[in-house]
């Protein structure tokens, strides 16, 4: 067996979820006998057989992984309870193993796959979606590029045709409920970190089976969030409806008169009122650093941002 | 020995792995401490606080960059953005040298994130050696490669791992990074005398070396750099010593961490080591 077989015949067997008992299956996806292929390529030694010692590998791997998701995702595990968790984190990773050097990533389709997985979580999925969308919006926000915002005089003498841009850690986040206080409640401060040696799985992941947590009551509501960062720590703003739409606009990189007119559409704002509205949004906007010039490419950043349509 | 070609002539003494959960103590007492290493990968991001926590670190201290996801023995080739991201930091950090594995990891852009040991056959020298030529001369600094610990040996080996990381720096013409835990987790996994390996490694291309502590299990021993260094890896760690004379060492502790100042007093335990080798140079190095 070559190179090149031996590291995908090993991988297979690798990513291959494990048992209940947290063992290695016996069959692969196949059907073959897994002692069966890892005696094609591994030798044994005198207390370890080939199957037991490709075990060993199996094993690391999805301690690791769900070591490292479950501490991106404290809030969805405590809202869904750490069997459901642990179970839809196994059919994701399945789905979408890592395509990044980094475990950083690994979270990075945790959202829009949920959405399409309510089976996974049971009667608090869109909660749970929207949970995941802040926990996944504070992983950006945290490490994302910052660029030099526009200063309130640049911004104030924009025009109408003034392409702009969003500060790149500006992670905006279109919630079916309001689910930020409840986050920020359950978020854990700790932040994993890279190492080479493998995740304790009870250590990392807690006891065994902790059911969901008793949720205060929460009222399905639409809501607009926004995650960004200021002095190294990442906060939580809400947004007016036409707020977040006016940004999305800008993050899709039309100009600022057709995302002010996108932020009004279908608004019950009085036109009347609407400028002094706008004014004050770009006020605050400015304060906070969030609107910037396009880059020297001319494209907008973050251009992908997910949320729930209405 | 100052050093050697392949970590820029660096005496750097002992130094221990940078990990978050000292920030607090590092930034308030400002320890003394010959060097740390980091994992590069803590902080190939964009901006934020890994960033500014390494610049912080950076203004007071020489840090040497450590990898753990080039895998330099997977056949298929490396991420372009992985390269691009890894030669800002080296830029940034102005590391002397840079570490990783020798041993792959990903396959078609899947990523184990586990440093997957390789089978000892020719065809694995000769790719495993073009991918850290390839990553060498990309980063424009001396790359070091590193042995691992590993659970499974290969039917298709046509070679001990010793002879094959020899090939390989040997082709590449690159320094060591000698993990001497490592070398006795593989020893007793796989049943051969850790000291055979370190007698037999190149001497003059050790440019760094890695002391850890690991885990012993009922059938074999794990890497979880969550223990002191046993008496066993402290004697591989001296004959290493003996052979290769005063080198940059490193202690890796990774879980279940304890206080700084308990992991540097079990890093400086290497001191003891080095003042029998050339004792003039340890001074020199704090």
């Amino acid at each position: 067996m070559n190179l090149e077989a031996i590291q995908r015949e090993m991988a297979a067997a690798v990513l291959q979820p494990l048992t209940a008992g947290e063992g290695m299956r016996e069959h692969d996806a196949d059907g073959r006998s897994v002692a069966d292929v890892a005696a094609s390529f591994i030798a044994p030694n005198s207390q370890l057989n080939a199957f037991e010692r490709l075990e060993i590998y199996n094993r690391q791997y999805w301690f690791r992984v769900l070591g490292a998701l479950a501490e991106d995702f404290p809030a969805l595990r405590a809202v869904v309870g750490s069997a459901r968790f642990e179970a839809l984190s196994v059919a994701y990773l399945t789905a979408h193993p890592s395509r990044s050097f980094t475990l950083r990533n690994l979270g990075a389709k945790l959202v829009a796959w949920l959405g399409a997985h309510p089976e996974f979580v049971g009667r608090r999925h869109a909660l749970a979606v929207d949970v995941a969308r802040i926990e996944w919006a504070f992983i950006e926000s945290f490490d994302s590029a910052d660029r030099t915002p526009l200063t309130l005089l640049q911004v104030a003498a924009l025009g109408a045709d003034s392409p702009l841009a969003l500060q790149p850690h500006l992670q905006l986040m279109a919630l079916r409920y309001p689910a930020d206080n409840l986050v920020l409640s359950l978020h854990k401060s700790e932040k994993r970190q890279v190492s080479e040696a493998g995740h304790e799985h009870q250590d990392d992941c807690g006891e065994a089976d902790e059911a969901p947590v008793e949720l205060p009551s929460l009222r399905r509501r639409a809501t607009w969030l926004a995650a960004h960062r200021v002095d190294l720590s990442v906060y939580y703003r809400r947004l007016e409806r036409e707020e977040f739409l006016t940004l999305s606009a800008i993050r899709a990189g039309r100009p600022l008169a057709d995302a002010i007119e996108a932020g009004f559409a279908e608004s019950r704002t009085l036109e009347s009122r609407r400028a002094a509205r706008v004014q004050n949004w770009f006020s605050n906007w400015s304060q906070l650093g969030w609107i910037c010039a396009l880059d020297s490419s001319g494209s907008a950043q973050n251009a992908s941002e997910a949320g729930a349509q209405f | 020995m100052p050093g050697n070609r392949f970590n820029a002539y660096q005496n750097h003494g002992v130094g221990i792995g940078l990990r978050i959960p000292h920030y607090d103590h590092i930034f308030s007492r400002k320890p003394v401490v010959d060097w740390f290493e980091i994992i590069s990968e803590n902080y190939m991001v964009d901006a934020g606080r890994p960033l500014a926590m390494l610049d912080r670190i950076l203004e007071r201290y020489r840090v040497v960059q450590h990898g753990v996801s080039m895998y330099f023995g997977s056949v298929t080739a490396p991420d372009p953005e992985h390269l691009r991201r890894l030669k800002q930091l080296v830029r940034r950090t102005k590391t002397p040298w840079l570490s990783d594995h020798l041993c792959w990891g990903s396959v078609d852009g899947t990523y184990t994130h586990d440093l997957l040991p390789l089978p000892y056959t020719w065809e694995a020298v000769h790719r495993t050696a073009e991918r850290v030529r390839m990553v060498q001369d990309y980063l424009e600094i001396p790359v070091i490669v590193e042995n691992v610990s590993s659970y499974a040996a290969f039917t298709a080996s046509e070679m001990t791992e010793w002879e094959f990381l020899t090939e390989v720096v040997e082709r590449v013409d690159c320094g060591i990074l000698l993990d001497v835990n490592n070398i006795y987790v593989s020893a007793m996994n796989h049943e051969f005398n850790p000291l055979d390996y370190v007698n037999a490694v190149p001497a003059h291309r050790v440019a760094q070396i890695h002391i850890a502590g690991h885990s012993r299990y009922e059938k074999y021993i794990l890497d979880t750099h969550d223990h002191p260094v046993i008496d066993s890896v402290w004697d591989l760690y001296a004959r290493a010593i003996e052979r290769c004379g005063p080198t940059p060492t490193l202690l890796e502790w990774d879980d279940h961490i304890p206080s700084f100042d308990e992991v540097h007093a079990e890093a400086l335990k290497a001191n003891r080591y080095l003042h029998q080798q050339a004792p003039e140079l340890v001074e020199a190095a704090s």
